[in-house]
């Protein structure tokens, strides 16, 4: 009973992840190569991020706070912040990594600034998200996290 | 995972198991990037290496080219650019190379196909992305069995097993290789074999030997070495020489020539088979087209100079006087035609001697592998020869550009739509100037039956209909029936005029020049330039109405070439309509048929004889006509914004 109830949690709140349009089907793939050889790859996949981009978080906060921007790094480095952002599947933040670029390529410092904090917002709502969902999904067991239907 | 016993340096490609086991190195700066790419590879059940540095993947690389047999790697990476690990791979180790960036854009898109990426992944990359990448390294597969052995022209199409014992598509994959094939044939313009797989001539009957890929670096190095000797003298074992690439044969450089070759005579001439210049030289050879598209227009700048010697043959043998016969050869454009009808003035033909007459180019988008290719064609380097025409087609359309000061003149004079000052000197060559007669028979009927009637180069089966109204270039055989005797001007315009008007075929053979290019106006000295407007505009419209068709295309240096071309352009280019080209009124020797914004693109460069307006239509550019008659060696060039414009200026006609 209580697997299922757990089971029933981890399902809705995945789906809810989804139909709040916080993840896309990028996150589908990340759980596709789920398998027996990579049991919790999601998982690892989706720490490793938050591992990596917080640098990339802190670079882009350093050079948004220099006099003069420098637009090219800053482009720089949120093309790999974007291409890992897509790469689990996160999409509002994706969505924001492109408006912020468009400001990059416009010269637009102030619009990069307000963008780059809409960009820390989702990044951060989707980190609390990700890890109560990782949560139940730990709770309600391992087997039964293969099943979900897509 | 599986584990594929292979032979070192993998004849993976035969295994049966293939793709299953194919060693792939993977290279992203981007840890989750990495590693997500791993295990989507991991699941095709791919063999997989990763490194988070370019330099890494290099020397990894280098270590043992045969340990791998596909290359993934990001675009954007710290201590490498990746296309210049692009370019290195597919340099040094020859292995096909997928670009992956989470930018879509379409330079980057550009930039990595004529860097040489096999492909272009947009990140996240996906399962089913990632499924059918194996192709990249059959095409490349240096131990291609049968399929190595066809002929160029062969269609790679059997059934996928049907290329003969070959196990390199071995069953799994025989369907697999004839969907292959047939992508590969849809993406051609026609059946041509991949330039990219290198030889197949050579090879056949030994599977074992290695073949030469012509990359798009490679076929840079072959096409300057030719050019620095000229394509008339190149002989393989100076190219080698001059080439300087290691494990490359003097037989490779010898079939590389022979297709290149061929390839330039075909568009040369609009690819035509039958009967034109083209067909009188050989036959096509489209991989050319698709292998250098890009490099085609590497080619230009780097033949950029004197003239561009993109053929080497057709051209090169023209005479400034005899350009106009060898047009009028069977399917090649008909100036003789117009030559001999007499509609010249004798002292025109002489006065041209020494120039330019034609700027022929040759497009044949349709071969164009990336359908928008511009090649330009023949382009006689020599100053003192003729120019050639040559057919220019752009998509699906062949125009024949061709611009014979003398006939030209005479031609256009002759065209009644050609509105003349009485007193231009018609010495000059202007005969444009001169004539005042008006063609009412011009229309786009009439253009057809001077395409369809004079030359063959013009493909009209392959032209949208329109365009062979507007593409006269060729017609002028027509004029070779009207044998004016009057050396006046006048009197051959007229003469010309009624029988223009009696017979839309001649006007419509002779004067419509049209090239349905975007260019600007070349000068005549700047033949160069010229070839190079015809190709930037080309290539700008191509790469304007082709841009999607190419992406997964091996385009190498298209764009590049573009840019190169752009900068050749003579001053003033106009991307406007043909009035605006009409403007510029110093050399044309284009006459427009008419269209306002119809990018017909008569390229003439008359060094006497400018600009007249082929089209009756054109009455607003009649001054610009007559002064632009005057120009010297000028070239009308309108440019197009698209070829539905051309087509559209065409249709009012």
């Amino acid at each position: 009973m209580e697997r299922t109830r757990l089971r029933r949690q981890v399902a809705l709140t995945r789906q809810s992840l989804f139909d709040q349009g916080f993840l896309d089907e990028q996150f589908i793939q990340l759980e596709d190569l789920q398998d027996d050889a990579n049991p919790n790859f999601v998982e690892e996949v989706v720490t490793l991020y938050y591992r990596d981009s917080a640098r990339l978080i802190t670079n882009i906060e350093k050079a948004l706070e220099k006099n003069s921007l420098d637009f090219n790094k800053l482009d720089g480095f949120m093309h790999q912040f974007k291409g890992s952002s897509s790469s689990i599947g996160a999409k509002k933040v994706k969505a924001e990594c492109t408006l912020f670029r468009e400001y990059c390529r416009a010269g637009n410092g102030e619009g990069c600034t307000r963008t780059f904090q809409q960009i820390k917002k989702e990044y951060a709502t989707l980190k609390r998200k990700l890890e109560a969902y990782f949560q139940v999904v730990r709770q309600a067991g391992p087997a039964e996290t293969a099943c979900w239907p897509k | 995972m599986m584990t594929v016993d292979y032979q070192r340096g993998g004849n993976l490609v035969s295994e049966k198991k293939f793709p299953v086991g194919m060693r792939i190195l993977a290279v992203d700066d981007d840890p989750i990037c990495l590693k997500v790419l791993e295990s989507l590879l991991r699941k095709c059940q791919y063999e997989v290496t990763t490194t988070n540095q370019a330099i890494t993947a290099l020397e990894m690389l280098r270590e043992n080219r045969n340990k791998y047999d596909l290359v993934i790697s990001d675009v954007n990476m710290p201590d490498m650019d990746g296309f210049k690990l692009l370019e290195l791979v597919g340099l040094e180790m020859d292995l096909p190379v997928i670009m992956l960036s989470s930018h879509g854009d379409k330079e980057f898109v550009y930039k990595g196909v004529t860097h040489g990426a096999v492909d272009y992944l947009l990140k996240p990359v996906r399962m089913e992305e990632l499924k059918n990448i194996w192709q990249h390294v059959i095409r490349r597969k240096k131990w291609y069995p049968k399929d190595q052995n066809r002929s160029p022209n062969q269609d790679k199409v059997d059934d996928g097993a049907g290329e003969g014992e070959h196990g390199v598509t071995s069953t799994g994959s025989a369907d697999q290789n004839g969907k292959l094939n047939r992508k590969r044939k849809d993406q051609d313009e026609e059946d041509e074999e991949e330039g990219e797989d290198g030889d197949d001539n050579e090879v056949s009957g030994n599977q074992k030997k290695p073949r030469v890929v012509w990359s798009v670096d490679l076929h840079q190095k072959f096409v300057s070495a030719v050019n620095q000797m000229g394509l008339d003298k190149a002989v393989p074992k100076k190219i080698l020489d001059l080439m300087n690439v290691d494990g490359l044969t003097r037989e490779n450089v010898a079939s590389h020539l022979q297709k290149f070759r061929l390839y330039l005579k075909r568009i040369s001439c609009g690819g035509n088979q039958q009967g034109n210049m083209v067909s009188a030289y050989g036959a096509n050879d489209a991989s050319y087209l698709r292998m250098n598209s890009a490099d085609g227009f590497g080619d230009f700048r780097s033949m950029h100079g004197p003239g561009i010697q993109l053929s080497t043959t057709s051209l090169s043998s023209y005479p400034p006087g005899t350009l106009l016969g060898r047009l009028n050869s069977p399917g090649g454009l008909t100036l003789r035609g117009i030559a001999s009808s007499g509609l010249l003035q004798p002292g025109l033909l002489p006065t041209n001697q020494g120039k330019n007459l034609f700027q022929g180019i040759s497009l044949e988008p349709k071969q164009l592998q990336m359908k928008s290719i511009n090649h330009i064609g023949e382009f006689n380097h020599k100053r003192d020869t003729a120019g050639f025409t040559l057919a220019s087609c752009f998509p699906d359309v062949k125009v024949t550009i061709g611009s014979s000061s003398n006939t030209i003149s005479s031609v256009t004079s002759s065209l009644p739509i050609l509105q003349a000052n009485p007193q231009q000197n018609h010495s000059k060559g202007s005969l444009v100037t001169q004539s005042s007669l008006r063609m009412p028979s011009l229309n786009q009927e009439s253009f057809d039956v001077g395409v369809h009637g004079s030359s063959n180069f013009l493909d009209h089966s392959r032209c949208d209909d329109s365009w062979q109204s507007a593409v006269q270039l060729s017609a002028f055989p027509s004029f070779r029936h009207d044998p004016l005797p009057s050396s006046t001007l006048r009197d051959n315009i007229s003469s010309t005029t009624s029988h223009i008007v009696n017979s839309p075929i001649d006007f419509s053979s002779t004067v419509s020049l049209r090239a349905p290019l975007e260019d600007s106006r070349v000068d005549m000295q700047g033949q160069t330039d010229f070839i190079g407007n015809i190709f930037q505009n080309t290539t700008n419209y191509i790469s304007k109405n082709r841009w999607e068709e190419n992406s997964q295309n091996y385009n190498p240096g298209l764009n590049d070439s573009f840019g190169a071309m752009n900068s050749l352009v003579s001053g003033n280019a106009s991307s406007g309509a043909l009035n605006q080209s009409m403007d510029q009124r110093k050399r044309f020797g284009a006459s427009m048929i008419g269209q306002s914004n119809s990018g017909t693109l008569s390229m003439f460069q008359h060094p006497d004889v400018e600009n007249f307006a082929l089209d009756p239509k054109m009455r607003s550019n009649e001054d610009v006509i007559l002064e632009q008659t005057k120009s010297q060696n000028g070239f009308v060039q309108n440019n197009y914004e698209s070829l539905d414009d051309i087509m559209n200026a065409m249709m009012k006609q």
